[in-house]
């Protein structure tokens, strides 16, 4: 049985003119547990829009998301956060970190929502990514590839069933954007949580066998670019 | 320890107007209780203060300035009465009312502390429930017809005298007056009975009426009598026999007057406690501005909180508990502005009056207005948490140049 389905998943937005614009139109896509998987997209193809459906940060318009045996498409806002809390990590292509809390307590709030938090968790995790000895730095105080390794914590602190990853080196140079990818692949593999990157850089979905386009999935992309 | 760790972050990240709001909520906090209660512990203070005596006869004048300058030794005398009033009182014809009758006599001073003319048997009353008032040892009650004093405690330590040593008084109530040329004895100093007689330096009657350089006409008048009644309501039937049947005297009732004398400045406490209840509004108004415009700023932080799982009631209810958190460290600050408000007001109506009033008396008004305030705070936090509540996490989670 696949840990997420997403069938004939629709997303719009009123545009200010009044005007109904849908952003997403996915008739089927399904992902296994401990899968990992690579979607192509440029900008514009409703990427973040589709991982943020995934999430439950949006609600779709139509159609089903199935996360773990759960709609997430008829699932209220609270059960979609406490879902989202407890089975999803979520790295983004700013890191997303709170700038005011120091490395610990981004992995902690990370947990307080699903799981709650840990101290020896965060630490063990913060130790899994090499940054053991910034703890109790800040976001501003670490260097952009710390960030994201911080981010990778974060995400994984609650144990997830499903890791996305938006653009995830997007803001990383090259030898950075390869440690951190191989980064997330292996935490992912070792806590066997499926993995949904999206990504345009070619470094980046070179190293997955399975890859697939995002504009051939999502149909409103097609339109668009028709 | 999440909304610690939220709060914690929060506070110290606007250090600044946190501090600023909360010294607000403090100063309001402070001022509210202590007008409050230097209101209420004054006035009750100051109303079982009677020396142990219920009213007080002297010449026809003002009821609460004879009360003032007889038993708080504060207000100049009306005038004076002639020794026979004090013999009438005594006599037959008044003992269905009267108990116990002292006179007291008063125009001199030693370095500005009154010195008053009496009889010891102003010292065999209790001043409070049974409490009488005592001498430090070694040391006596002055003779009735010699030059001789007893100090007050407060007197004795401000001006350093001890049993044994003399000193000359001055014409008048305040110093700058005509010294006499002639020495008083200490023979003893009073134990603290935190009323008015701590403040003033007691001699016979006698030794002050035939002072050397007071008139001769004047040597036998007196300042006021000090009235024990042998009951409550054969007192104001007395007194009211005296106030309309005569004209050249006046009877006043010590507590009721000095009520009376409180509930006219009634209006000055509520308009301290309103202007105390604007600065908690404007303190209040203060956590609400600074939250409410710090939502904008923190739009991404509750954007990326909700997308780790914060549900939005936990974002409302953090943002809430921030604004009690701030009254709260207001409030707490603010009673430490009541103590020394207190404190400080105390010392001088002791200084002035010789009247005690305890900074540490529980009043239930440190009950209730903190509660009252940290309702405020809360509410006030109402509106920014809504702002919080309603921000949309898709579109705040990108950076926003």
């Amino acid at each position: 049985m696949s840990l997420l389905e997403i069938s004939d998943l629709r997303k719009s937005f009123r545009a200010r003119e009044g005007e109904t614009q849908t952003v997403l139109d996915v008739p089927s896509f399904s992902l296994k547990t401990g899968q990992q998987r690579a979607l192509r997209g440029a900008s514009g193809t409703g990427k973040t829009t589709l991982l943020n459906c995934i999430a439950g940060i949006l609600s779709p318009t139509s159609g089903i998301v199935r996360l773990d045996g759960h709609d997430l498409a008829t699932a209220s806002e609270s059960q979609r956060d406490a879902l989202r809390a407890r089975c999803i990590g979520y790295i983004f292509q700013t890191f997303n970190l709170l700038q005011g809390y120091t490395c610990m307590e981004n992995v902690l709030l990370g947990m307080s929502f699903g799981r709650g938090p840990d101290t020896d968790a965060a630490r063990g995790l913060l130790d899994r990514v090499g940054l053991n000895h910034r703890l109790h730095h800040r976001p501003g105080q670490l260097s952009v590839g710390q960030q994201q390794r911080v981010a990778v914590a974060r995400a994984l602190a609650n144990q997830p069933l499903l890791v996305l990853a938006d653009e995830p080196t997007g803001n990383l140079d090259p030898r950075n954007a390869h440690e951190a990818l191989q980064l997330i692949r292996e935490v992912c593999e070792e806590t066997n949580a499926a993995l949904l990157i999206v990504s345009h850089d070619p470094m980046v979905l070179d190293q997955f066998d399975d890859c697939q386009d995002l504009a051939e999935l999502n149909h409103a992309a097609q339109e668009v670019s028709a | 320890m999440t909304w610690w760790m939220i709060l914690r972050n929060s506070l110290c990240q606007h250090a600044l107007s946190t501090g600023v709001t909360a010294l607000s909520i403090s100063l309001a906090t402070g001022l509210l209780m202590s007008i409050v209660t230097l209101e209420k512990e004054s006035m009750k203070s100051f109303t079982t203060i009677n020396s142990g005596y219920d009213a007080v006869m002297g010449s026809r004048g003002s009821e609460l300035s004879l009360v003032l300058f007889s038993v708080f030794h504060m207000d100049k005398a009306p005038g004076t009465l002639p020794s026979e009033e004090y013999e009438y009182l005594k006599g037959p014809a008044n003992k269905r009312y009267i108990k116990r009758a002292v006179p007291i006599v008063v125009g001199d001073n030693f370095r500005n502390f009154r010195i008053v003319g009496t009889t010891r048997e102003f010292f065999e009353v209790a001043y409070q429930s049974a409490r009488k008032h005592e001498l430090i040892t070694p040391g006596r009650m002055f003779e009735e017809t010699v030059q001789e004093a007893v100090i007050g405690n407060h007197v004795a330590r401000k001006l350093g005298l001890r049993v044994g040593d003399t000193f000359q008084p001055y014409h008048g109530l305040v110093e700058g007056g005509e010294k006499h040329e002639t020495d008083y004895l200490v023979v003893g100093i009073l134990k603290p009975s935190n009323t008015p007689a701590d403040h003033v330096i007691w001699i016979p009657l006698k030794g002050a009426l035939n002072m050397p350089g007071h008139r001769v006409a004047a040597a036998t008048d007196i300042s006021a009598i000090l009235i024990q009644f042998t009951a409550p309501t054969l007192g104001a039937e007395f007194a009211e026999k005296v106030n309309k049947g005569t004209r050249d005297k006046t009877v006043a009732m010590i507590a009721p007057t000095v009520t009376r004398f409180f509930l006219r400045f009634e209006w000055l406490g509520v308009l301290l406690s309103g202007m105390a209840v604007l600065v908690a509004l404007v303190g209040a108004g203060g956590i609400l501005a600074s939250l409410y415009n710090t939502m904008n700023e923190r739009r991404r932080e509750i954007a990326i909180l909700r997308a780790l799982g914060a549900r939005r009631g936990t974002v409302f209810s953090t943002i809430l508990l921030e604004s009690t958190m701030i009254t709260v460290l207001g409030v707490i600050i603010g009673f430490a502005f009541y103590f020394s408000f207190v404190a400080i007001a105390a010392y001088y109506i002791t200084q002035a009056s010789g009247v005690v009033i305890n900074p540490l008396q529980f009043n239930w008004v440190m009950v209730y207005a903190p509660m009252v305030i940290v309702a405020l705070g809360t509410l006030a936090g109402i509106l920014p948490a809504i702002k919080a509540y309603r921000t949309d996490v898709a579109s705040n989670l990108i950076p926003q140049s």
